[in-house]
């Protein structure tokens, strides 16, 4: 295969290479016949055909009219609840004024268009019209006139022989901006060791997060015998029934599983220390980014997390068995109280959820 | 209202004669509409896939500010009264109780919160699609190399703007997203956590997150979008619509249809017929039905916790990275989100922008081009996108993994551990078949110029032999099939100047000439005239 | 609450009158003749039910659990698992299994309720456990379904889904879809804990909170998709394949209707109208 490899006008301009074998093949062997000639439609030749076609445009016109009138028919005349509802297949039950509006909006709008794009399709001209193009880069000489009078106002303005305006210039309005960022310091406190606690401290008790009612202020304590083999429980600290506007916040960070196991699938003695009885604790939140884990596999003590998949097992101290977290489930040391109720031993040995920097 | 080239004084008769007096006599607004009213517009579909983000913009705003009149970004809580009964008494945030009233009490609303979310996912998906277009057809070239930039910068943003709306209304699924954005905010080296603090106003998810994310949502973003989309515009229009090769087309001129009438009706009813099409998609597709998934709590979880589809790459990526973290000096690394979550994102949009750059030093290309490449006429540009799209589409797919899995009756491991080989194989591979195809193709176009087209007619020869008569291509269609470039390998001669130095930029020079390799070492020429006449002559036909 | 009143008007609400109606004398027909023979003399014939139940336990269950339950290395011993489990466990078919494995799957139910009671009678006998609920206790409570939900998504979508749909779990096990299991085997699944599934005794999830969780997945099933189209009920994924499949494909068929040439007039037509025009001397 040969080519004519003379032409090279693509060129780059590295100085050490040779042009020599490179450019590129931009000219056409065949020479331009031209735009070809206009062929005309059935519109533009039969008076018959395009009174046809100027009908349908003014159909879809009346149509869309006619949609917008009952549009807002519907709006006031189609109940807006959640009994009024229609149903057909394949769509099943919907609501009836959500269905009446979007159907008669989408008919307005849908028709309105396909009418404006039908009349350009067939009344509107559809000769191919040629028009010119020019480079976009300026002549020389308006670039040379451009030049100069760039550099008359740069001269005017004695930018050059003045350094000393130059340079404070340039170095004020380098720190002219950062006044943008500090002024955004206030938007949330430092870090601090937040990020590291709990609400979890020696003898906080062990609330069902079942049993928090719904305004979330009740909720109760568990008792060891509460829980079988293979039981699983959301639990909280008792703090958040009381932490008002912090609950949310403090649930995040605090919120706790719990989970009863034969202590003979407990691979670990200080699991198994940390634990009550085969009842074991561990942090809710995802080691990874922080969504709640909770799929529990009760018979392989797998504890899986929606989001992304981490597996952790429950039987062997929270170890990553799949997935991206990179760390072990804390685990929260338990015991019972003088009632009865479970309670927390000590806080978390460390920091719950995702990793940060100064995690350490 | 038309113009003369004689100093009589013209007097308007019409209204809108009046009117664009009026106007021309403040504005002087005549001589713009002379020069754009019969603008020519190319004809092609692939050119309407710009309008449809536009226009999804558009309807975007339209319904976005229908929904801030209803809509209260806030966490305040409140306990939930309204029509929608399986939800009666619950303590929820502000934010999602009146998200419930837009649904199920405001007239409409429901119809405008489907639309807009609709229009979002139309808006995202178009901008793919679009970007897709404008890169495998080469239109990113000079001079539109900055209107590339722009248009990614709107991709970036549309993806930004996506992700605050999904988490205004504050139910489960956008609280969960929330949390994990937190995580991935809190894995940034040394400033992850005071950056989440500030962003949070404290401890996940506070008590500020909504109202900030709200402004950032119905202000700030969509004002940058709206900014750039006019400025992305202003340049199409000045720099004028690429098309595609053909007769009577050149790189000097652009043929199609005038502004007005035809391209403002065309237009403009694409517009009314994509609106249309979301409205009724609104009016019968349910799309994030919030009151299935229930006010955020944070100690509560759906099993399927997807995110809308634009992030599911993300999403993919983070399930699929291997758990590495590094923990030294007293710090955490998390290179198990910071992978997945900023450094390969970061490469592949870092890469994404900068490509009409890359391949402009590559091709040392200076030229301006306003004819379009088809994609087998650059095989190598287009399997570098094929090679990106199966990279983005296997993050994506990962994504649903948990999805895959229940449908498919197969292992989420089993899944993720196949796309973490595939992420790598795929890619290579996408770019060796695509690669084939484009030569492929390009050989057929070639054999097509030489000998013409298969007629499907069977001649039988003197002797015997049956033949297929073809028939030559018209001369339009041989000028169309040969109008683009072939570019050729650079090939590097002179090492050392005649002192034994080596010449300056000499390491850049011979990645510059390995790049024209890899891109153009393998190709297709284009036929040339001899070639052609001894085709013709040869009577092979 | 207003939400079964205010749903009359479903189109299926006939159909729901018409179950609740056989529910209703399947349970008068019940009452009158089941206690009838019952208790006659209930000793001897819960002897009767437990000697049956044996027995056909150790035809289908006992090459897997044991001559006497007490389990082998192909199947849990069931001492102490209760007659709620073996309801469970067979009346939804998961039992007797095709083979052990981690995720025994549904299928068709191979015994009458009488024989699964009989076998219910025999493992209840072998020492305590949950008991087969009674049927008021899954009542579809329109008053709880609130607190049902809040329930649910506390203890049950990380799992289900929040529509109940199902989800993956690790290994290819997965948790199954609610949206067709009957309240009961709800109830009983909640109490025993199923294969993998953990279990919630009455002292962690009270008899009025399961109640509660049953009336919100019940009621859920029969609420509309209010918006349109429910997609699944999959959430963002579905909705994103959805316009990546039908609404491209909806896009791009008008992008193309807008900017394709209109067909052009044939050859024939052509000469036709220039033929009318130039007799009529008209304009072109």
């Amino acid at each position: 295969m040969s080519g004519d490899m003379t032409h090279d006008e693509g060129h780059g301009s590295v100085a050490v290479e040779q042009e020599h074998g490179h450019g590129v093949v931009a000219e056409n062997p065949f020479a331009d016949p031209g735009l070809p000639e206009h062929q005309p439609r059935l519109t533009d030749i039969d008076e018959k055909v395009a009174r046809k076609s100027e009908r349908i445009v003014a159909g879809l016109f009346i149509l869309s009219a006619l949609a917008t009138i009952a549009f807002m028919v519907c709006y006031t005349e189609v109940p807006n609840n959640t009994a009024t509802i229609v149903d057909f297949f394949p769509i099943g039950a919907i609501s009836a004024s959500n269905f009446a509006l979007g159907l008669t909006l989408g008919v307005a709008l849908f028709s309105m268009g396909a009418g404006a794009i039908y009349w350009a399709r067939t009344l509107m001209t559809d000769v191919e019209l040629p028009q010119e193009r020019h480079l976009l880069e300026s002549t020389p000489e308006d670039k040379a006139v451009a030049a100069a009078e760039f550099q008359q106002g740069l001269e005017d303005s004695a930018w050059k022989q003045r350094p000393l305006i130059r340079r404070t210039l340039i170095g004020a309005m380098a720190v002219l901006p950062l006044p943008a960022l500090w002024i955004l310091r206030d938007l949330g406190p430092l870090p601090g060791t937040t990020q590291r606690q709990t609400a979890w401290t020696a003898g906080e008790l062990i609330i069902n997060d079942n049993s928090i009612s719904l305004d979330g202020t009740q909720g109760s304590g568990i008792k060891p015998e509460d829980l079988q083999v293979g039981t699983l429980v959301s639990a909280s600290p008792a703090a958040v029934l009381t932490a008002g506007d912090n609950a949310v916040n403090m649930m995040t960070m605090s919120a706790i599983l719990l989970v009863r196991m034969n202590p003979a699938d407990i691979k670990s003695q200080q699991e198994i220390d940390w634990g009550y009885e085969g009842i074991v604790a561990f942090s809710k939140i995802c080691t990874h980014v922080g969504c709640p884990v909770q799929l529990y596999e009760q018979q392989t003590h797998h504890m899986l997390c929606p989001c992304h998949q981490s597996t952790f097992d429950l039987s062997d101290n929270g170890r990553v068995v799949f997935g991206p977290a990179a760390r072990s489930l804390p685990q929260l040391p338990i015991t019972v109280n003088a009632d009865g109720y479970l309670v927390a031993k000590a806080g978390f040995d460390q920091p719950v959820g995702p990793s940060f920097w100064e995690r350490g | 209202m038309s113009t003369s080239t004689s100093n009589e004084e013209i007097v308007p008769t019409t209204l809108g004669g009046k009117a664009s007096d009026y106007l021309d006599q403040r504005l002087g607004i005549a001589g713009a509409a002379k020069k754009n009213l019969r603008k020519i517009f190319p004809d092609h579909w692939s050119f309407m896939l710009g309008e449809v983000c536009l226009y999804s913009f558009i309807i975007l705003l339209l319904s976005g500010i229908f929904l801030t009149l209803f809509f209260t970004p806030s966490m305040g809580e409140v306990t939930y009264n309204g029509s929608y009964t399986p939800l009666d008494g619950i303590k929820m945030s502000e934010a999602y109780a009146s998200t419930l009233n837009i649904s199920f009490d405001v007239r409409g609303g429901l119809l405008m919160r489907q639309i807009h979310h609709w229009a979002a996912l139309v808006f995202v998906m178009g901008i793919m699609v679009h970007m897709l277009r404008i890169f495998f057809t080469g239109a990113f070239r000079k001079p539109r190399e900055l209107n590339w930039l722009i248009g990614f910068t709107l991709f970036v943003l549309a993806l930004l703007e996506g992700f605050a709306g999904y988490s205004l209304p504050d139910d489960l699924l956008s609280g969960t997203g929330l949390r994990i954005m937190q995580g991935i905010i809190l894995s940034i080296p040394i400033v992850g956590t005071y950056l989440s603090y500030f962003f949070f106003g404290g401890l996940f998810p506070g008590h500020v997150l909504i109202p900030r994310l709200f402004t950032v949502h119905i202000l700030l973003v969509p004002g940058i979008i709206l900014a750039l989309i006019t400025a992305h515009l202003i340049l199409v229009f000045y720099q004028k619509h690429t098309q595609w090769a053909g007769p009577g087309r050149t790189n000097e001129n652009v043929v199609g249809l005038p502004l007005m009438p035809v391209y403002m009706a065309k237009a403009g009813g694409f517009f009314f017929v994509v609106f249309g099409f979301i409205a009724l998609l609104g009016g019968l597709v349910s799309i994030n039905p919030i009151w299935d998934y229930g006010p955020y709590v944070p100690t509560q979880i759906t099993a399927g916790s997807q995110p809308d589809f634009y992030i599911g790459f993300f999403e993919g990526a983070l399930r699929m990275m291997p758990n590495w973290e590094i923990n030294a000096w007293g710090h955490t690394l998390s290179l198990n989100i910071l992978i997945p979550a900023v450094v390969v994102p970061g490469i592949l949009f870092t890469g994404l922008a900068i490509y009409p750059f890359f391949e402009a030093w590559v091709t040392g290309d200076k030229r301006e081009h306003h004819i379009l490449d088809r994609p087998r006429n650059m095989p190598t540009r287009t399997a570098i996108g094929v090679a990106g799209i199966v990279f983005y589409g296997i993050g994506w797919i990962n994504g649903g993994n948990d999805l895959v899995a229940t449908h498919f009756n197969l292992s989420v491991e089993t899944i993720t551990w196949v796309d973490r080989v595939l992420i790598f194989v795929g890619p290579v591979f996408g770019f060796w078949l695509t690669r084939r195809i484009c030569f492929g193709l390009q050989r057929r176009d070639r054999d097509k110029v030489l000998h013409g087209r298969e007629s499907g007619i069977i001649t039988r020869s003197p002797e015997g032999q049956f033949s297929e008569i073809h028939t030559p291509l018209p001369q339009g269609d041989l000028h169309k099939l040969t109008a683009h470039d072939v570019h050729r390998p650079l090939t590097l001669t002179e090492v050392t100047d005649s002192n034994g130095v080596p010449a300056p930029k000499l390491r850049l020079a011979k990645l510059r000439a390995r790049a024209t390799r890899w891109y153009f070492g393998e190709r297709v020429e284009k036929p040339t005239e001899e070639e052609y006449r001894q085709a013709i002559s040869s009577g092979h036909h | 609450m207003k939400s079964l009143s205010t749903r009359r008007r479903h189109p299926l609400a006939a159909f729901v009158v018409l179950a609740l109606a056989l529910a209703f004398a399947g349970t008068l027909f019940a009452a009158f003749l089941s206690p009838n023979s019952a208790s006659a003399d209930s000793g001897t014939s819960n002897a009767q039910a437990i000697a049956n139940g044996k027995a056909l336990y150790e035809t289908s269950c006992s090459s897997c659990h044991g001559q006497n339950a007490e389990g082998s290395s192909y199947g849990p011993s069931l001492v102490g698992s209760g007659a709620a489990a073996v309801d469970f466990q067979v009346s939804t078919g998961r039992m007797p299994a095709q083979q052990p494995g981690a995720q025994i799957q549904k299928k068709a139910v191979l015994y009458t309720q009488e024989q699964i009671d009989e076998m219910a009678a025999y493992i209840d006998s072998l020492g305590g456990g949950p008991a087969v609920p009674d049927s008021s206790k899954y009542q579809v409570d329109d008053n709880l379904v609130q607190l049902g939900g809040v329930l649910f998504r506390t203890t049950c979508s990380q799992c289900h889904n929040f529509a109940g749909e199902g989800g993956a779990l690790t290994d290819g096990k997965y948790a199954p879809s609610l949206t067709q299991t009957n309240p009961k085997a709800i109830y009983e699944a909640m109490l025993t804990g199923p294969q993998n599934m953990p279990n919630f005794p009455d002292t962690v999830i009270s008899p009025m909170e399961k109640q509660a969780i049953i009336s919100y997945i019940v009621t859920m099933r029969d609420e509309p998709n209010y918006g349109g189209a429910g997609l699944g009920r999959l959430g963002p994924t579905s909705e994103g394949l959805f316009i990546w499949t039908f609404g491209l494909i909806a896009l791009l068929l008008f992008a193309v209707w807008i900017a394709a040439h209109t067909t052009k007039a044939s050859a024939e037509r052509v000469a036709k109208a220039k033929a009318a025009t130039g007799a009529k001397g008209g304009k072109e």
